[in-house]
């Protein structure tokens, strides 16, 4: 064991040989609860865009439309409260509120996977409005045209354009939550921040043990970044098609490479 | 004459204080061609877009088989389904391919098998000459071929009427013959087609009767020969010179 003369990186090395099964099993938990807060999230954040870009018309009958309106009201209540308080102090608002109001003491990790998603989908909500209005309004017209429903047209014509659309939104989103996740130690998640707290008390050694929490957030949303930038490429499609010539000016046909003619 | 396919009574319309429609009456029968003409502004587009719902009326009423579009209990989808519609950017299924297209609307519109809908998509695509471009995305195509395929799309939806709202307005010079021939062919089998177009040409040597629009009100309406060598209305006229005198 190192003693109080000596140096930082025999002090980094001993830490991290002493305490690498908490580093990785804290490591572990941080990916799973961003992966999975980021795929709930998601969904949550699919579902509201989708319900958002319902048309609310009083000619539809008043029931419909007032259950419309309501119903988007609590959603973009939603989303602005989540996407106006920190996290972490969601966090406590939900654990503690949940233990206080209704006698629910959430387990750890449920809690904050709940917080992650939720508080994901609030902002991806947002982003997937965006995602849909990016996709031409026509074909939207044109699927109405053939008579297919609003859910029909969603479901076939408007999500999978969407959806490719914000790919890199949500690459991003999961990124931030590999880091934002280490909020939820006030919680006692057993992340990685929290593993790390427990491993830097016992020798008082804050400095050598967030050296190495530092490096392995950094390696963790590094790789994630570069992993997410190949896959966006590969979603690209081919770089190589062709434009075809009209039938009666075939010799229009355009070869693209790379976007560039040739 | 028989009962018409469509029949627009004192149809108006309004976006906002703007009126863009005021009571227009006029009928569709089946196998007709007509061709709508007028300057921009004149609301082609907009009666057009009455007839399937795409624009809600303001006042007056379309009917469909004896049904009111848009009453309560009108089956929309129904309708909408049987009014095809074609439009002047195309507006194509940009994540489908070509023959996916035209086989959506049937399968999930229509519940036709995926067969069966694909076999009638073939047909559609072969007669508007894209067969050759099945599994190619709408962004791979040219103009001409784009709105070739649009055409093809509705029709594989069989309907009674299709709706052409201005289709060679977005078009190259060049590609506009494509898409006229394709529409000739179509005339010429007895499918019922409402066309708004500028193509003089097409709207004098195809369609069976013109109406020709002006300020929101139908201001003439007579078979081509009739209209276009003796139009009665002095704004006919002046529309008349007006683009003749510039195309032709």
């Amino acid at each position: 064991m190192p003693n109080a003369q000596s140096g930082f990186f025999e002090w980094v090395w001993f830490i991290f040989r002493t305490y690498a099964p908490m580093f990785l099993s804290g490591a572990g938990t941080t990916l799973l609860l961003a992966l999975s807060g980021t795929f709930v999230g998601f969904i949550i954040g699919l579902a509201v865009g989708v319900v958002r870009t319902i048309q609310c018309r009083r000619a539809d009958g008043l029931a419909r439309y007032l259950l419309l309106k309501i119903v988007r009201g609590i959603l973009a209540a939603y989303i602005e409260i989540f996407r106006s308080t920190p996290m972490i102090v969601q966090a406590m608002v939900i654990f503690y509120g949940s233990a206080q109001l209704f006698g629910i003491t959430l387990p750890y990790m449920l809690a904050g996977f709940i917080i992650v998603s939720i508080n994901t989908g609030a902002y991806l909500a947002e982003i997937m409005r965006g995602g849909i209005q990016s996709v031409d309004p026509g074909q939207q017209e044109a699927a109405s045209a053939i008579g297919m429903t609003h859910g029909q047209t969603m479901l076939y014509v408007v999500l999978p354009q969407a959806i490719r659309n914000i790919l890199p939104a949500l690459g991003n989103e999961f990124v931030v939550n590999i880091k934002d996740t280490s909020v939820l130690n006030v919680i006692s998640v057993s992340e990685l921040f929290f593993v790390s707290k427990t491993a830097s008390g016992t020798f008082y050694r804050y400095f050598e043990t967030f050296f190495i929490t530092s490096v392995i957030y950094f390696v963790m949303t590094f790789a994630c970044t570069r992993l997410l930038r190949v896959l966006e490429k590969r979603m690209d499609g081919p770089e190589n098609y062709t434009i075809h010539g009209s039938q009666t000016a075939p010799e229009g046909e355009l070869k693209l490479k790379g976007g560039s003619a040739q | 004459m028989s009962e018409p396919i469509l029949a627009v009574r004192h149809l108006s319309k309004a976006f906002g204080d703007h009126l863009v429609l005021r009571d227009v009456n006029f009928e569709v029968q089946k196998g007709e061609v007509i061709s709508i003409i007028g300057s921009s502004g004149s609301g082609k587009s907009t009666l057009l877009r009455c007839l399937n719902y795409l624009e809600i009326p303001s006042g007056g009423e379309v009917v469909s088989h004896g049904q009111v579009v848009g009453a309560p209990g009108f089956d929309l989808t129904k309708h909408r389904a049987r009014v095809g519609m074609v439009f002047q950017s195309f507006n194509l299924f940009a994540n489908m391919t070509v023959l996916e297209n035209c086989v959506v609307g049937q399968v999930r519109v229509l519940k036709r098998g995926r067969d069966e809908a694909k076999q009638n998509a073939m047909r559609y695509l072969e007669r508007v000459g894209m067969a050759a471009y099945i599994h190619d995305k709408p962004r791979q195509l040219s103009g001409g071929q784009k709105q070739r395929l649009a055409i093809a799309r509705a029709l594989a939806m069989d309907p009674e009427v299709l709706l052409f709202e201005e289709p060679t307005s977005a078009l190259d010079p060049e590609m506009v013959g494509e898409v006229l021939s394709v529409m000739r062919k179509l005339a010429s089998t007895g499918l019922t087609m409402l066309v708004v177009t500028h193509e003089m040409g097409f709207a004098r040597d195809v369609s069976h009767r013109v109406v020709f629009m002006d300020e929101g009100v139908i201001a003439e309406e007579a078979p081509p020969e009739a209209l276009f060598t003796n139009p009665k209305q002095p704004r006919t006229r002046e529309f008349l010179s007006r683009y003749l005198g510039s195309n032709a």
